[in-house]
Parts: C-alpha cells; structure tokens; sequence
C-alpha cells in the first residue's frame, strides 16, 4: 500500500523493533534507584507477553556516566560497550536492548560512530580480543526497552484490568511524558517520533486510555547534566530546569508523569520534594506532587500488579492519590513492610509536600 | 609536538560535532546550560573556529567548557549539522590531558567526579549502587531515601533484587572473572592512564593550594563562588 500525506511522514518517525528473542541490558541507575521497575519489565515480557528474554550476570555498566563526565575516555567506553555486544552474541542472541537511556544513546552513538569509522571498529575489536579474548557481532537490532513495551502496547491493552481513566468521573487521566534527552536528540530517527514528536510514552498513555499532555518545556532537559548534578555545587543547575517543566505542566493539571530514563524519573520525583522544602511549592493537587512513575511501572500498574511489589513505595511523591483515582486496590499496612511481612518503620514527613501517612 | 588545533581536529568528537558555524545562535536558544549559566554555545563554537592557538589555550584554562550538561539538545537543531556539546567533550579532553582543567573551579570539579565515578565502575563495576547514594551527601533525595538507605538490604530484597549476591538479577554482585576484564579493558584502552593523570595534575593543585588531596576533594566538590550564573 503506498502511504500519502502524514502517513508517510509518520512512517519517518517509526522504527524497527524486533518481536522476540532480546539480550536484556540492565541499568545502574535503574537498579538502584527502581529495581522493581527491572523486576516488573523481565516478569511482564516474559510471563504476560511471553517473550524470550536472556542476560547474562557478566554485564557491566556501560561506563556511560564517566563518559559523559569526562573521566573515562572515548575508547575505552567503546570497547566496554563491545564486551557487552560479545556477551550477547555469546548467548546466541542478535537483539539487543538496555535498560538505560544512557546506555541506548551510547550504543547508538557508537554503532554510528564505527559506520562512519570502520577503522575505529577494528580497532576497538583489537582492544578487546587484547584486554578479553572476546569476539562479537553488531547486533542486528537495538531497542531501548520502552520501544518493545510500545510495540506491544495494544496487546498489553487488552489484557489489562486497568485503564487511564477517573473510576469516579470516566475522565482520561492526563499524563505528562519526558523521553529524556539521550533517547531521541542525538539520533533522531532512532527513537519513535524523533525529537520533535515524542511517541513513545504518549503512544503507551494513549492505548490505555489517558490523554497524553503536550506543554511548552515538554522537550527540555530534566536538568540531570551529568557533572551538573553529580557534583554537589553544580546542582542548583539541575534542580532549576526540572523547577521550569514543573511550571511550565503545573497549568496543564497532569495527573502523572512517567519518564524513559531511570536518572529522568528519579530527578522528576526527587526535585518536587526539593523544591517544596526550599520555596513551599508544590506542583500536585491538593498539597501532593505530581506522581512520577517509570514505564515499567505504568505498565505493571494498567496490569494489575500489586504497587508495593514493584517500589511504589520507594517514591517520595505520594502515589496513592493516582492509585485511588484509577481504582487499583492496595493494602495500605503492607507499603512498609519487608517479604517476612516485619515492620521497616516509616520514612519522616516533608514538610510541606502532602504525602500519605 | 602537534598544536593544540591538529590534535582539537584529530579528535572523533570534534570531527562529528563540528562542520562550520554561521554563528546563528540557535544552540543558545535551546540549551538549558545557557539558561543558568553564563554560557553561550555559540560563542564557544566561534572561538574554536577561529582556530587561533592562544584562544584554544585559554578556553581549555576557563570556566566557559564546564557547564555544558552534555544533553546534546543542540544537536537537534543547529542548522549547519554542528553539535556544541561533542566540541565541549573534545575540548574537555585536551583540557586534561594538558592538565589545563586545574585551573578553573569548574575544571576542578573532575577530581572529584574522577574520585567517585572512577572508584564505583572500577571497584563494583557500576556506575553508581544504592550504598553509594549517602542521604549526608544527597540532601535533595529526601527522606524516603533515607528510609530506603537505612532498610537497604530488606527493601532490596522485598523489589526481587539479588543485593551483592552472586548469580543474575539486580544489582549482584559482578563476579570477579568480568571486573578483571573490566580493568584490562581499562588498561588496553589507556583509560587508566587517562584518569591517572586527572589525578596526578590535581594533586598537584592541592599541594601548590597547601591542602591535602582529601580536603582538596570536598572543596572541590562543594564549592561554588557564585560568579557563573547569568
Ligand atoms: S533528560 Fe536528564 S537524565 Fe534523561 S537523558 Fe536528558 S539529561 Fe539524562
Ligand atoms: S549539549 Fe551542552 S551545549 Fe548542547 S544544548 Fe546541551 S548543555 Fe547546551
Ligand atoms: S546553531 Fe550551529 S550554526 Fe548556529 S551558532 Fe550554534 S553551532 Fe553555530
């Protein structure tokens, strides 16, 4: 079928995906800040949409933080980057898909660098069969983790007990997306909808019912910036971009936000209690934040999954508000409890951010 | 010895970052470190194309090649296909390898970036872990975080991870065979010796400021003179 007009032009914005068969890359960042969130991804390719999913426990970090700090140079990035495509091609797989928007950035800054460099491949495959005695193949495939939760979204859909949807009032649930900066600028044609037309995290709110809010600083940086935030007087940089997206959304009244890039999700919830503390501001309903979530997290949310087995409760914005709204049941007692079901005590109020007690 | 612009131009992210500049200014319009900062990707892309080696030398001693946030949101729109922030990287590279950085407070900052960043891919094989995220340090993390550090092991285990335990899953333990590869790799590539020298020129610094390497790390990684907004 030949497509005309904004069909064909969407058609710029997609990209390949594979179906099935992925060498799973995890995430600094993600583990430590949301390792539900990996736990939920892995439990829902495999057991609800029945993928084959592998990874091995030799993976690394990519070194993506010391790259983009400056520390750790180019090459040396590269060829751990090239372990990592060893180790899937060790385990016979040719998709491969990290976790991480650094990581995905990374891998597809590199594969372009070396189409470009051919030599620069070479050499960094020396520096490896040098340093590990490893071989690898390109992969055939690369896919940030959120683009195969996006392929699948309306299949997803349809086994989901939940919508995006006010039980109360039928209203759709507004959500705010952050894609994060490595996910699309760089490479545009690499991620779905480019830079310009971030689609995929509206795409996901849309197929299960939420209205997907579009406001002005929708693209901006979170403020993460690397050295920016990870030096400790640098950070009045970071916390400033995130506090110019919070005003810029807080008119549109968004009811949740969720975010590509674990370090994105993180800053989005940390910043609003900052915030609150510094200047009294809140950016929710009510006195509350603006709930934060990861894509994983939407995503085991709509399915049913219980909020305290995926980390809800390691949020400092309160989520029961969202969770009250659309419908999804919770034992309220068990938020703070380990797997033995003992009390872990509860965490101090903010002082002006509402959260539930 | 080659001038500071041939080894600038031998640089692969100089080389992919920058063609020619029309000076438009639309790099500064979209970039969130000229928001706060007193920072101008423009003018930075002008002063490396005007390819004059004493200008060079000076942006690589000055504040101005630090506070790029390496969004690379410029990327996306720079109508000459130039992306400032891969010519900030180039710049900040031979700004260490001179051993220029030590003189900007800013520069400074990568001893301490080098310290922590270094020692958590080196030592754990991570970027970053949970135990590294001190609440005293992360005061913005909020009390949640402190909850979170203080339950560390029980949580953890509670979200399905396998805490520095052998065998997959999150956050494991990386299994010493593959942190070994890791420091090879770190070696071959000269990565160790890259960062090696971001430490030998700021103990240098400390000793000529009279403070110790520790108390050199902490001033550099809290101080802030209040001259680089804009
Ligand atoms: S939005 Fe923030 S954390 Fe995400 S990719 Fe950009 S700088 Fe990184
Ligand atoms: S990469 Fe650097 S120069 Fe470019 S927009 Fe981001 S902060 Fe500005
Ligand atoms: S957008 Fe491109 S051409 Fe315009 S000033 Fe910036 S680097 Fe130069």
């Amino acid at each position: 079928m030949e497509l005309t007009g904004k069909e064909r032009i969407w058609q710029e914005y997609q990209k390949e995906i594979a179906g099935d068969n992925y060498f799973y890359a995890r995430s600094c960042i993600r583990q430590t800040f949301f390792p539900g969130s990996e736990w939920a991804y892995l439990d829902i390719l495999r057991n609800k949409l029945d993928k084959r999913v592998t990874e091995d426990p030799k993976h690394t970090t990519c070194t993506g933080i010391g790259y983009h700090t400056d520390v750790v140079p180019a090459e040396t990035t590269m060829t751990v980057v090239a372990r990592h495509f060893a180790l899937m091609t060790e385990a016979g797989c040719e998709n491969i898909t990290p976790s991480c928007i650094t990581s995905f950035g990374l891998y597809t800054e590199i594969l372009d660098t070396w189409e470009h460099h051919p030599e620069i491949e070479e050499k960094i495959r020396e520096f490896l069969w040098k340093a590990t005695k490893r071989e690898f193949k390109k992969p055939a495939n690369l896919a940030h983790t959120s683009d195969i939760i996006y392929k699948f979204r309306n299949e997803i859909a349809a086994l989901a007990p939940h919508r995006l949807r006010d039980v109360h009032t039928g209203r759709p649930l507004r959500g705010v997306d952050h894609i994060g900066c490595h996910y699309a600028k760089m490479f545009p044609a690499k991620g779905i909808g480019g830079a310009e037309f971030p689609a995929v995290l509206s795409g996901l709110i849309q197929a299960w019912g939420g209205e997907s809010v579009d406001y002005p600083e929708r693209r901006h940086c979170c403020g993460f910036g690397f050295r920016n935030y990870l030096v400790m007087a640098n950070r009045g940089f970071s916390v400033a971009n995130s506090k110019k997206k919070f005003e810029s959304m807080q008119a549109y009244e968004p009811d949740f936000i969720v975010a590509n890039c674990p370090g994105c999700a993180m800053f989005l919830d940390k910043w609003q209690y900052t915030l609150s503390e510094m200047e009294g501001v809140t950016y929710g309903q009510h006195g509350f934040g603006i709930p934060v979530f990861t894509y994983e997290e939407l995503t085991a949310l709509v399915l049913g999954y219980d909020p305290w087995e995926i980390g809800l409760q390691m949020h400092q914005v309160a989520v029961e508000p969202f969770l009250d709204k659309i419908g999804i049941a919770y034992d309220p007692e068990a938020k703070y409890l380990n797997s033995r079901g003992e009390s872990m005590g509860r965490p101090a109020c903010p002082t002006y951010m509402k959260v539930i007690k | 010895m080659s001038t500071l612009l041939e080894r600038l131009k031998k640089n692969i992210h100089f080389e992919e970052g920058m063609n020619s500049c029309m000076n438009c200014g639309v790099c500064t319009a979209i970039c969130p470190a000229a928001e706060f900062y007193d920072y101008d990707p423009r003018r930075l892309v002008d002063a490396v194309q005007r390819e004059n080696e004493e200008s060079i030398r000076e942006l690589l001693r000055s504040e101005q090649i630090w506070y790029c946030g390496e969004c690379m949101s410029c990327k996306t729109r720079c109508p000459r296909g130039n992306t400032p922030g891969l010519v900030v990287m180039a710049l900040r590279q031979l700004s260490q390898e001179e051993g220029c950085f030590t003189e900007s407070e800013k520069g400074r900052q990568q001893y301490a970036l080098k310290r922590v960043i270094a020692h958590n891919i080196l030592e754990r094989g991570y970027c970053i872990t949970p135990d590294l995220v001190k609440p005293e340090m992360h005061p913005e993390q909020g009390p949640v975080w402190e909850w979170v550090y203080a339950h560390m092991d029980e949580l953890y285990e509670r979200m399905h991870a396998n805490l520095k335990q052998a065998g997959p899953g999150v956050l494991r333990q990386i299994d010493d065979d593959s942190m070994q590869e890791l420091h090879r790799i770190f070696e071959v590539t000269g990565g160790m010796e890259y960062m090696e020298r971001i430490e030998q020129c700021s103990v240098k610094k400390a000793e000529e400021l009279g403070t110790t390497p520790e108390e050199y790390f902490i001033s550099v990684y809290t101080e802030n003179n209040g001259r680089h907004g804009n």
